[in-house]
């Protein structure tokens, strides 16, 4: 009997054919992303990575929902240019509160996962809303509505469970008061902005997108993109100790 | 219409409308509680979507339609073709509009003020609902509509259920509806090509496993000892969807009132997840299923066998195999560890093999019949979409290397490689599939072989300007990206990148719109086609189609 007529079995029974293919697909992806998940060296060790603040994981949230990914990546590679260009390569534990990763495919703009800091608030909403006024050749869409939109806190508490549930360290007092803390942060002459510099020590407190009058998702979207990629202090950072 | 007689509600008429019922009572309850507005939308579709069904099943009982339609009729099987016309036209219908918007975010990376400054209309969400319909909407379609003719006629078995098949394709166009819409209102859940949100996935996993029971009852009930290849291809297809799908979407609601998840996976592994399922919806959504429709449309069409049935064995085994290893190639140099994105390059480089087998296999079934491409324009352009298979399963792993990917990556190199295989081969493959399967269906010869080929002529020089202004503007991209001048600075600033770009996104669009009229022709023929008076004597059985030994 030849070798190819033993394949019969497979061309004959349709179960032992599905069966077939569930172990022929079934062990590149398990070799692949088990590991990820036992190898210690998978997440770097790092000072500073901290969960996001209520307001910060609502303006990614609206980053998600304009699908800025399918434009901005948030992964430098550890290539010379991209070095001077965007500053140090991106480390697997700046992305570990991420769900989902927006590493992107794609730059039709430029990498943003070291944008914060580089431009100031009022800049990032000039070029948000109109990004022809502070750069003539952009080909960006203009978000004009995200200065008009009142951003949506109502499940806020709701949000950080989830993220608790999956192993993200938000204190019990930080869900509680979640709702009020996004919006304290974009208030910072509210009552409420005292509690917030307590639950979160350090972080950005400031009207971002220069409306005293209401949190919008402008302020939301403002605050993300100017924490991301300050977390990790590279001065700090020991290289050689997560090599890998 | 007579009347017959009173009968039981069959077991499969209860099922469903028990289910469809049931479901209409779930998305009352989360519209009427929800603040969402979108959720609160698509709860009202998906609830008169089940109640329009759940009606019909109701009428198809009171009208005292036959119990159950003859599995055969004279001794031959009375196949069930109405859900694959059907699901055919719909596939017509999507691609234009897949095409379409394609075209319009073509022209908003050129002229960005077609983007409206609106929220509904802006690229960021306008490109997943192109990406989606296309792949998902129009190729979903064809594998559906095809994959039910094809395993109904090599097995010569009518499908299993009355209701179940309707399901499958309105069920999953329903999906489609519920996807599209969400994206311009917002709901995304940001992972490329599985932006649907939750309860958009969870819709599709039911309608994915009603989708497997058809398929497979049908394979069950076969007249012939052998399930023919294409099968085989499908139902890799249908399997490893459902295993991608459910992984890639483990995710938990903010609450069930709310749109919005977050995925279980984080950071590195959700990358890993992501791609691992990214890549093998190119893999076994993009490339399996289309195969499949190769396996049986092109030897059909040319009336010659499966070149080697041996080639056939192994480059199915070897190309599941291997596809699934490939996904970390899309994340070199990232944050990913290198031992996984070097295993993933290693087995992309290895997938090549059974890439062109697959495509032997294909153009060698033309041996002793090459002659048929100057007369027929219909298996040209499905040759021809094999040749855009060999090309672009030769290019993917070469940018999986990863020094060539250091420069392709975050490129419009990607763009255009996606393209090539996506217009070319899923496109043309496709497009073939259809030419062939209306007069088929309808017992009618082909309106117009002409204007055929004008279709196959213009949409094919619109693939040359699409990927030609693609490699152009993805390489030189590339390259000012890592340019230095002579006292060593960084020779270009981002923006002076996109401005190089501008030319290239014109002639791309320019591309894009000789596709979508090329579309536009099929369309026009297909339609004429079924309104024609002139109807084909004999529809050629699929007795040359027995599993090849």
């Amino acid at each position: 009997m030849s070798a190819w007529k033993k394949h019969e079995i497979f061309e004959k029974n349709s179960l032992i054919l599905i069966i077939g293919i569930v172990i022929a697909i079934s062990i590149g992806g398990l070799v692949e992303i088990v590991p990820l998940y036992y190898l210690k060296s998978t997440i770097e060790k790092t000072e500073g990575v901290r969960p996001y603040t209520p307001l910060e994981l609502a303006g990614r949230n609206i980053y998600v929902r304009e699908g800025c990914y399918t434009c901005h990546s948030q992964m430098i590679r550890p290539l010379r240019d991209e070095l001077e260009r965007y500053g140090n390569y991106s480390l697997a534990a700046e992305s570990m509160y991420d769900r989902p990763f927006q590493w992107g495919s794609k730059r039709t703009g430029p990498d943003l996962a070291r944008v914060g800091g580089k431009y100031s608030d009022q800049w990032h909403k000039d070029h948000l809303v109109n990004p022809r006024s502070v750069s003539p050749t952009s080909v960006m869409p203009g978000y004009p509505f995200l200065v008009k939109n009142e951003l949506t806190t109502r499940d806020m508490k709701d949000h950080l469970e989830l993220n608790v549930l999956y192993g993200v360290p938000y204190t019990e007092e930080q869900i509680a008061n979640a709702k009020a803390d996004a919006v304290a942060q974009a208030m910072p002459d509210s009552d409420a902005a005292e509690g917030f510099e307590e639950r979160y020590p350090g972080v950005a407190l400031r009207d971002f997108d220069g409306n005293p009058d209401k949190v919008t998702e402008m302020d939301a979207l403002i605050a993300y993109l100017q924490m991301l990629g300050t977390l990790v202090d590279f001065k700090l950072y020991d290289e050689k100790a997560n090599l890998r | 219409m007579v009347k017959q007689k009173a009968r039981y509600l069959t077991l499969e008429e209860g099922g469903f409308a028990t289910l469809l019922l049931a479901t209409v009572v779930l998305c009352l309850i989360i519209a009427g509680r929800t603040f969402d507005q979108v959720l609160a939308f698509h709860a009202g579709v998906v609830a008169v979507a089940s109640a329009v069904g759940a009606f019909y099943i109701f009428r198809r009982y009171f009208d005292g339609e036959k119990l159950r339609a003859p599995l055969e009729i004279d001794g031959k099987p009375n196949y069930n073709f109405g859900p694959v016309k059907v699901g055919a036209w719909l596939s017509v219908f999507w691609g234009i509009a897949g095409f379409l918007v394609g075209l319009i975010i073509a022209l908003q990376l050129a002229y960005p003020v077609l983007n409206l400054d609106l929220p509904w209309t802006s690229f960021g969400r306008m490109r997943p609902l192109h990406t989606s319909a296309v792949i998902f909407a129009f190729g979903g379609n064809v594998l559906i509509a095809s994959s039910f003719y094809v395993v109904q006629r090599t097995c010569r078995a009518r499908m299993p259920g009355e209701i179940l098949p309707w399901l499958v394709v309105l069920g999953y166009n329903v999906f489609i509806v519920i996807a599209g819409t969400g994206y311009l209102l917002g709901v995304t859940q940001g992972k490329e090509y599985a932006e649907p949100e939750w309860y958009a996935d969870w819709l599709l996993t039911i309608v994915w496993v009603f989708y497997l029971f058809a398929f497979l009852g049908t394979i069950w009930r076969r007249r012939e000892p052998h399930i023919y290849v294409a099968n085989w291809f499908y139902l890799a297809f249908i399997v490893t969807i459902a295993v991608l799908h459910i992984f890639n979407n483990a995710s938990l609601p903010v609450s069930l009132f709310s749109t919005k998840s977050y995925i279980v996976w984080a950071g590195v592994q959700d990358a890993m997840v992501q791609w691992w399922y990214g890549h093998n919806a190119v893999g076994f959504f993009l490339t399996a299923g289309f195969l499949a429709i190769m396996y049986y449309f092109i030897p059909k069409r040319a009336e010659r066998p499966v070149y080697s049935y041996r080639l056939s064995i192994v480059h199915f085994w070897a190309l599941i195999f291997i596809y699934i290893w490939a996904g970390p190639h899309h994340l070199h140099y990232t944050a990913l560890p290198q031992w996984a994105s070097t295993l993933g390059m290693t087995f992309s480089i290895i997938l090549w093999m059974p890439s062109w087998g697959g495509m032997i296999n294909g153009l060698m079934t033309l041996s002793g019949a090459w002659d048929k491409m100057r007369t027929d324009p219909v298996l040209r352009m499905m040759v021809v979409s094999v040749a855009f298979y060999g090309m672009s399963t030769f290019e993917g792993p070469v940018m999986s290397i990863r020094e060539v990917n250091g420069l392709s990556h975050y490129t419009d190199w990607t763009i255009g490689h996606v393209h090539a295989g996506a217009l070319g081969w899923v496109g043309y493959i496709s497009f073939g599939a259809l030419y062939c399967l209306i007069p088929w269906l309808y017992n009618k010869k082909l309106y117009s072989l002409r204007l055929v080929n004008a279709h196959f002529w213009v949409s094919t020089l619109g693939i040359v300007l699409y990927i030609c202004a693609m490699w152009v503007s993805g390489i030189m991209q590339g390259l000012m990206w890592r340019a230095y001048d002579s006292l060593g600075f960084l020779e270009y600033s981002f923006i002076e990148t996109v401005d190089a770009m501008h030319p290239f996104y014109v002639i791309r669009a320019l591309g894009g719109g000789m596709f979508l009229l090329g579309a536009l022709f099929m369309a026009y023929n297909l339609i004429m086609t079924v309104r024609s008076k002139e109807s084909e004597e004999t529809v050629a059985d699929t007795s040359g189609l027995v599993a090849a030994e």
